[in-house]
């Protein structure tokens, strides 16, 4: 293949694969926001949270093995305490009020991952290696490393098993409803307090998923938190309210960073990366206000 | 008993449109600005002045703008800090390359360079609302700062990273004493509030508030979203730079756009939030609260724990009481702190009876 074709293949299979790490962290926002309806500004500060837990425990002396389902008891404690003391208080309050409460939430995640296993950055080692593979390298030519591809697959099955339990089963039509309205499946006789500690619960163990891929690329440390902004062009462009528009969506903004970074970039100098899925977050945004796949919504008067 | 309505009666029309209608609220003002014009300059330390006030009130200006845009228009937005930016540089361009530009003039059109820019960024804000719309601002942050920090012609291709502003002058006369500066920013504060505080009881407001309540309803009733909407981006934005400007010209005493990063737009959302949406009392005190808890926190822990805390635990816990204090905010009084004080006023208004 010419060159220039290999090398935009390559920038575009970095970007996808990129981009399939942005739909890991985008799906917790789109799990708590598809079964309460409540924007979880939180969902950054929990991946950081869960996977700083799990490297502190394995420091701890605890084999990987053993501090995972620690580490996911601690993330389902996370979502019960949420639900006690930060949902259940706020129970049908605007949304504006919850997206608050989960920002103050994300500070206190924050403060607390920090309190509890301090500032040092540290490496996660899944046992999977990063180093590209040779014999797919000697063959297309393209750098792909089996951990790419666990992320990929992981992901994957994540967004299906998460699409098929919103869509066929009894709980994730529950879900959605109080994700309409909070009042209207109280009084209905949704169990609201079960329904939001497994729906946050859920949102933990996604967290630790994602976060546990992104340590092992890219170490453990604070900026993980910062993840979090880059999965909202994301959720624009895939739509809130859609799971399989996560993996989409991640794909368009990963690849689109990349190819923009690369080929566009040069002519300003560099560091594009930062704002341009957000332009293209908002450009979709005039042309499809709700994202590519979000359900329409119609305000009355 | 001591605020009350009772006994207030209006005898023309220009008492009845008065911005302060009742006596107590006009005597309190007048103490207020007597305190602040005549007596603190001379009797506060410098260290009050420069380092607590002079912020505060610079930030107050940029949490007018931001309760403009979110709590009266109800546009969610989460770009102030990008305007911010936008007016402290222009402002440095300006007094760089228009000799003799007295301060004063060089802060004003710096807000409405900010202005303009912000009418461009408000443009979604006739497509979208709510949490999509404050991912549009977000890309108004990123692209702006983006922007200052690429074309060096901003930074006069200083290669330092460390800007100095120019000298506060005007007249003739340096303002550099921290009394001084002080004394300047609080004109600019005051001005900016009356204007503010007459566009919120004006019909300007008016139109503001009947998008952020219903904005079909609005349109259907005749209101113009278009202008309404992007006049609402606009005055915040020339707020959010005139505050930028001052920030910079008067506290950080430098420009650089590291300053003016996400965190400061989240800040000066929490100080709109907790001090209360939709006031302009609100502004002052998230802005003052904002301000003033770390160092509180700080004193605190100095004088529980001593020397012997790290530094970084200090800051991991000011981060988690912060959180636990917004959510106990949104749990008690979603309203904020000018709702508070409301209650209290209430109390006094029936005082010495309890309701």
């Amino acid at each position: 293949m010419g060159y220039e074709i290999l090398f935009f293949i390559e920038v575009l299979v970095g970007g996808l694969l990129s981009g399939v790490m942005y739909s890991l962290v985008a799906l917790g926002f789109v799990l708590i926001y598809k079964a309460s309806g409540v924007f979880n500004f939180a969902q950054g500060a929990m991946v950081f949270f869960a996977v700083l837990s799990l490297v502190g425990f394995m420091e701890l002396g605890l084999p990987f093995w053993a501090a995972l389902p620690v580490t996911v008891v601690l993330m389902v404690g996370v979502g019960m305490a949420t639900e006690r003391f930060v949902l259940r208080p706020l129970v049908n309050q605007n949304e504006d009020t919850l997206l608050m409460a989960t920002i103050g939430l994300a500070f206190v995640l924050e403060g607390l991952a920090q309190l509890a296993w301090g500032v040092e950055v540290r490496r996660l080692d899944l046992g999977i290696p990063d180093v590209p593979i040779m014999w797919l390298a000697d063959l297309t030519g393209i750098f792909v490393s089996t951990l790419d591809i666990t992320i990929g697959v992981v992901a994957s099955v994540m967004v299906a098993v998460l699409a098929l339990v919103f869509s066929r089963t009894k709980v994730g039509l529950g879900l959605r409803a109080v994700a309409d309205s909070h009042a209207a499946a109280l009084s209905i006789g949704i169990p609201l307090k079960h329904i939001w500690v497994m729906v946050w619960a859920a949102a933990g163990i996604v967290a630790l998923t994602a976060g546990m891929l992104w340590g092992a690329r890219s170490g453990v440390q604070f900026a993980l938190v910062g993840i979090a902004l880059k999965a909202l062009p994301v959720l624009i462009i895939g739509g809130f309210t859609s799971v399989p528009g996560v993996i989409v969506a991640g794909l368009i903004v990963g690849a689109f960073e990349k190819l923009a970074e690369v080929y566009i970039g040069p002519y300003f100098g560099g560091g594009i990366e930062g704002w341009a899925p957000y332009m293209l977050a908002v450009v979709f945004l005039m042309f499809r206000s709700e994202g590519l796949f979000g359900e329409r919504i119609i305000r009355r008067v | 008993m001591l605020y009350r309505q009772a006994g207030t009666f209006k005898t023309s029309y220009a008492q009845d449109q008065r911005l302060l209608p009742l006596r107590q609220d006009r005597t309190m003002m007048v103490a207020l600005l007597l305190l602040a014009f005549a007596v603190i300059p001379f009797s506060a330390s410098a260290y009050w002045l420069s380092a607590i006030l002079i912020p505060w009130l610079a930030l107050s200006v940029v949490a007018m703008g931001q309760n403009i845009l979110m709590g009266y228009a109800g546009q969610l937005s989460l770009g102030s800090a990008g305007f911010m930016a936008a007016g402290a540089f222009a402002c440095y361009n300006l007094m760089l390359r228009v000799d003799g530009l007295p301060f004063v003039v060089a802060v004003l059109l710096s807000g409405l360079i900010a202005a303009a820019i912000g009418i461009v960024f408000g443009l979604p804000s006739l497509r979208v609302r709510g949490l999509y719309l404050a991912v549009a601002t977000l890309a108004s942050q990123f692209f702006i700062v983006w922007v200052i920090d690429k074309f060096g012609w901003f930074k006069n291709y200083d290669t330092s990273g460390i800007i100095t502003t120019q000298d506060i002058v005007m007249f003739g006369h340096i303002f550099a004493s921290p009394a001084e500066t002080y004394l300047v920013v609080l004109t600019f504060v005051v001005a900016l509030t009356w204007l503010a505080m007459n566009m919120a009881k004006g019909s300007v407001g008016r139109n503001w508030q009947a998008v952020r309540d219903m904005d079909v309803a609005a349109e259907v009733m005749g209101l113009s979203l278009l202008r309404t909407k992007l006049q609402a981006f606009a005055i915040s934005s020339f707020y959010c730079g005139v505050g930028g400007a001052l920030f910079a010209f008067t506290y950080l005493k430098s420009v650089e756009p590291a300053a003016f990063d996400i965190n400061l737009s989240f800040r000066i959302l929490f100080m709109v939030i907790i001090g209360g949406l939709g006031t302009i009392l609100g502004s002052f005190l998230g802005a003052g609260f904002i301000l003033l808890f770390p160092v509180f926190l700080n004193i605190l822990f100095h004088a529980i724990f001593g020397k012997a805390v790290d530094a970084t635990i200090t800051s991991a816990l000011e981060q988690v009481i912060f959180g636990v204090l917004i959510i106990l905010f949104m749990i008690y009084e979603p309203l904020g702190m000018a709702k508070l004080w409301q209650n209290f006023l209430d109390r006094m208004r029936r005082w010495p009876f309890r309701r």
